[in-house]
């Protein structure tokens, strides 16, 4: 169980400094165990300053993160204990490979660990078992990789440390449709098998509106709406409103109760809008 | 689109062929055990000046290999490219008359970061035509100009680092205009945006082709910048496997499926409907206009079926 | 946006200072340094304090942000203040205990060094780094440089590096952050342990940092080649340089500070220097 709650978490960037700006605004929220949560927001909405709050790459202001019920900060020096709890995959990660091979490079969180040799490897190969690296790739250098493969080493590199809970800024981004099922796909795996608390940043609202449990939609450094997918999809006019978009299948939806077939608002993907509209239709015929 | 810009385009589109790729190959050397790897096979298609191409594919189809063949960075191992009329590839080629395809033909990549040279944004969009060695007259107005067309005359003045990935590349892309250039291949260029940025681009970028003519190559994997397009080649392995208006390559659902691509949602939906049984077209990109086909269709079945 | 760095500090402007031609801007600074080395008294010293009193308000410059430039100084300050303070010896005594023995001389040392350096600071920046913008200062050093060129010095491949270089500071900065914030997410630490330990955990950074250098690198030379650059030969300018009233006003400013400074030097002698 590995439950992260934001008690009141405001973060100020250039304090004093013309430019002061306020990326987080009094925010409370909890990602809870065993779910995977999304957060959604445009670019500057606080999302990615709210993202490394959770591990303690940022400190708040004021307001505290807790991890099952403990503030991160309670001792300072222990943060790098909070970190390996905590994983937390950047945008584009590919770019902070660094070892001679992609088996070293996902060694090195578990090396930091303090971890002994023979369970290093056990990670490194389950590792590498989520995110789909074939065996051979491992002794190569990530150099060598492709750009798909690339993406799925570093993610392998913070899976590896085994963290509670595992944070991921847009982990799909620049991917073709392929990738991104991919990716995304392995990461739903990784959650159901392990339990972890999944959290996911996204642009993509057809991505989330697949993939997630829960969503929650930041703007202006606040949380302003949470729920499950159906949930927030429906509410499309405020999601608009905060200038995000909501996947097109919602906007064919509210078409079809214009146009006098109304399969519901709470329409998020397509077989699912499909499955309304013609399971319904049969039991019409029928 | 009215009929009005149709008209327009097909009168120049009997003006000339701006570029013309004839059985294009090109292999990777690969190291002293490999084998050298097949990035394009067999490619041809030509472009007409005016027109809006987009060619889609997923990573490693071939599709960045041959944007760098037609902005000739890389030289095709078998065919021919021509850039208005010009053979790029016959083997007496000169670094001028590259240089000379180029002023015609420009292009605007991936990463906003790593294609600007200056700090400040008009100076960046002056480098081109620096370049070719106009009179700083003409550089001003050119650049006065293109800042206008993509609409960053406000940004003239501003550390091109500060700004957001769209307007880094509304940047770019008044660079590549500055040299007044009938063609403009976009490599990816909004892969790397949030949907804001993508948007901003994909705006600049019809209006480009719309308003001043600019002939548009855009690379993409994002299916809905695809239906901007007059036309859509979609590659797979290496070659050309589709090629049509939007609507019809669209309307065929499963191949594009099969080549690790997405179809717009409408249309995935559309061809659920079809599935069930009803007679709907595909090719419908608009939420709006796909609920007025579905409803037409269960309407009018259910109600056909009742009589029967 | 955090990631700012006090290099290349450019302030947007429109003033007198904005405006002057970056290659005798270039030339001035170097004639100032050279007149504040020439001060020796309070007197000289107190007509180049007028000088860049009379700087900051005509480059329209907040005092805020001036001072804070000169932040990463203080220590350098202080410290040069204490020595002069505490060690030079001269004949009026103003504290005499125990070992510390402090004299008039010495104090008024360490305020006219004190001044010197702040001085020359804050006066090089706002004549240059504040009001030209770095591309317009390289710009100035190629021309100011061409002449070179003629015995075969790559004045204009020089210049470009420079540009570049100004261009790709901020974006591999923010590159550096983003690549040890990632390192720390995988319990990478950078500042416990010996000084051997230290430095390779640099490493995770470096690696990754050179090769994203690299290739940008390569991207950027393909970008520019596809802008038709090749090279300085045949290459315009948009912003042609051109000397002004204004270059010659400031110049004339400056032959009267200097001839101010040497005569005050001359005319009003007492608590000078001692260096």
């Amino acid at each position: 169980m590995a439950e992260i709650t934001l008690e009141n978490v405001t973060y100020v960037y250039g304090k004093g400094a013309p430019y002061e700006m306020r990326a987080l605004d009094d925010v409370s929220l909890t990602f809870r165990a065993g779910e995977i949560t999304g957060l959604i927001g445009h670019t500057g909405s606080g999302k990615s300053t709210l993202v490394q709050m959770l591990n303690g790459l940022l400190k708040p202001d004021s307001g505290r993160v807790l991890l099952d019920g403990k503030d991160i900060w309670e001792d300072p020096k222990q943060i790098q204990q909070i970190r390996f709890q905590v994983g937390l995959v950047m945008q584009y990660p590919e770019y902070q490979l660094f070892d001679e091979t992609v088996e070293a490079d996902i060694a090195f969180g578990p090396k930091n660990m303090g971890m002994d040799p023979e369970k290093i490897r056990e990670a490194v190969k389950r590792a590498a078992q989520f995110t789909g690296l074939r065996p051979e790739l491992l002794k190569k250098s990530p150099f060598d990789l492709s750009g798909g493969q690339k993406r799925r080493a570093a993610l392998a590199g913070v899976m590896a440390m085994e963290p509670a809970v595992l944070v991921l800024d847009e982990p799909a981004a620049g991917l073709d449709p392929g990738g991104r099922r991919e990716i995304l796909g392995r990461i739903r795996e990784y959650q159901q098998k392990s339990g972890a608390n999944v959290i996911i940043v996204s642009h993509s609202m057809e991505d989330m509106a697949l993939y997630c449990d829960r969503v929650l939609v930041m703007e202006n450094g606040r949380l302003v709406m949470s729920g499950t997918p159906a949930q927030v999809f429906s509410r499309a006019e405020e999601l608009i409103a905060v200038g995000l978009d909501v996947p097109q299948i919602t906007r064919v939806a509210r078409a079809l109760r214009d146009a006098g077939v109304d399969i519901g608002l709470d329409i998020y993907t397509v077989k699912f809008a499909a499955h309304r509209l013609l399971s319904g239709r049969e039991a019409h015929e029928g | 689109m009215d009929t009005g810009n149709n008209t327009a385009k097909e009168s120049e589109k009997q003006m000339s062929t701006i570029m013309k790729a004839e059985h294009i190959s090109y292999s990777y050397p690969g190291d002293e055990e490999d084998r050298p790897v097949e990035a394009l096979r067999d490619v041809s298609f030509s472009v007409e000046e005016g027109e809006f191409v987009a060619i889609l594919g997923h990573n490693g189809c071939g599709k960045s290999t041959l944007a760098k063949i037609l902005c000739m960075i890389l030289q095709p191992g078998e065919g021919k490219l021509y850039i208005d009329g010009e053979d790029m590839t016959r083997d007496d080629i000169t670094e001028e008359d590259i240089n000379k395809g180029r002023r015609k033909v420009g292009m605007v990549f991936q990463n906003p970061d790593n294609q600007l040279v200056a700090t400040i944004v008009e100076e960046d969009v002056a480098f081109g035509p620096e370049n070719l060695g106009l009179a700083p007259e003409k550089i001003r107005r050119r650049v006065d100009w293109a800042l206008e067309t993509v609409g960053m005359t406000k940004y003239a003045r501003h550390a091109t680092h500060r700004l957001s990935g769209g307007q880094k590349q509304r940047v770019a892309i008044a660079g590549a205009i500055a040299m007044r250039r009938k063609c403009i291949i976009f490599d990816e260029s909004t892969a790397m945006l949030d949907p804001h940025g993508r948007k901003e681009v994909m705006d600049t970028i019809s209006r480009l082709n719309r308003e001043e003519g600019i002939t548009v190559i855009h690379i993409t994997h994002y299916m809905n910048e695809a239906t901007m397009a007059d036309r859509v080649l979609v590659m797979q392995g290496g070659g050309i496997i589709m090629e049509g208006k939007p609507t019809e390559v669209f309307s065929r659902a499963q191949e594009l499926w099969d080549a690790g691509l997405d179809v717009p949602q409408t249309t995935e939906l559309l061809w659920y409907v079809r599935q069930a049984g009803y007679d709907v077209a595909l090719d419908i990109f608009d939420p709006a206009a796909c609920a007025a086909e579905i409803a037409r269709v269960l309407k009018g079945t259910a109600h056909g079926r009742d009589n029967t | 946006m955090k990631a700012d760095i006090a290099f290349g500090q450019y302030y947007e402007g429109n003033s007198f200072l904005h405006r002057l031609d970056p290659r005798w801007k270039i030339l001035f600074v170097i004639f100032y340094i050279v007149i504040i080395f020439l001060a020796k008294n309070i007197f000289s010293f107190a007509l180049l304090i007028l000088s860049a009193i009379f700087l900051t308000l005509i480059s329209r410059i907040p005092l805020r942000t001036i001072l804070r430039g000169l932040r990463p100084l203080v220590f350098i300050i202080f410290f040069t203040a204490i020595i002069n303070i505490f060690w030079l010896k001269g004949d009026t005594v103003l504290v005499d205990w125990w070992i510390i023995h402090i004299y008039l001389e010495g104090l008024i040392n360490a305020l006219l060094i004190v001044v010197r350096v702040v001085i020359l600071v804050a006066g090089t920046s706002i004549l240059l780094t504040y009001t030209t913008t770095p591309i317009a200062l390289t710009d100035g050093l190629e021309r100011l440089l061409s002449p070179l060129a003629k015995i075969h010095l790559p004045v204009h491949e020089f210049s470009m590096m420079m540009t570049i270089a100004l261009r790709f500071i901020p974006t591999l900065v923010e590159e550096t952050e983003k690549i040890m914030n990632a390192q720390k997410a995988r319990g990478a630490d950078f500042s416990t342990g010996s000084l051997v330990r230290r430095a390779k955990a640099l490493i995770p950074i470096l690696i990754p940092l050179f090769i994203s250098a690299f290739r940008r690198a390569e991207e950027l030379a393909t970008a520019m080649e596809c802008r038709c650059y090749t090279g300085g030969k045949g290459r315009t300018r948009m912003n042609i340089l051109h000397s002004s009233w204004r270059d010659v006003a400031a110049l004339l400013a400056l032959c009267a500070l200097c001839a101010g400074v040497v005569l005050l030097n001359i005319f009003a002698p007492g608590y000078a220097l001692a260096l």
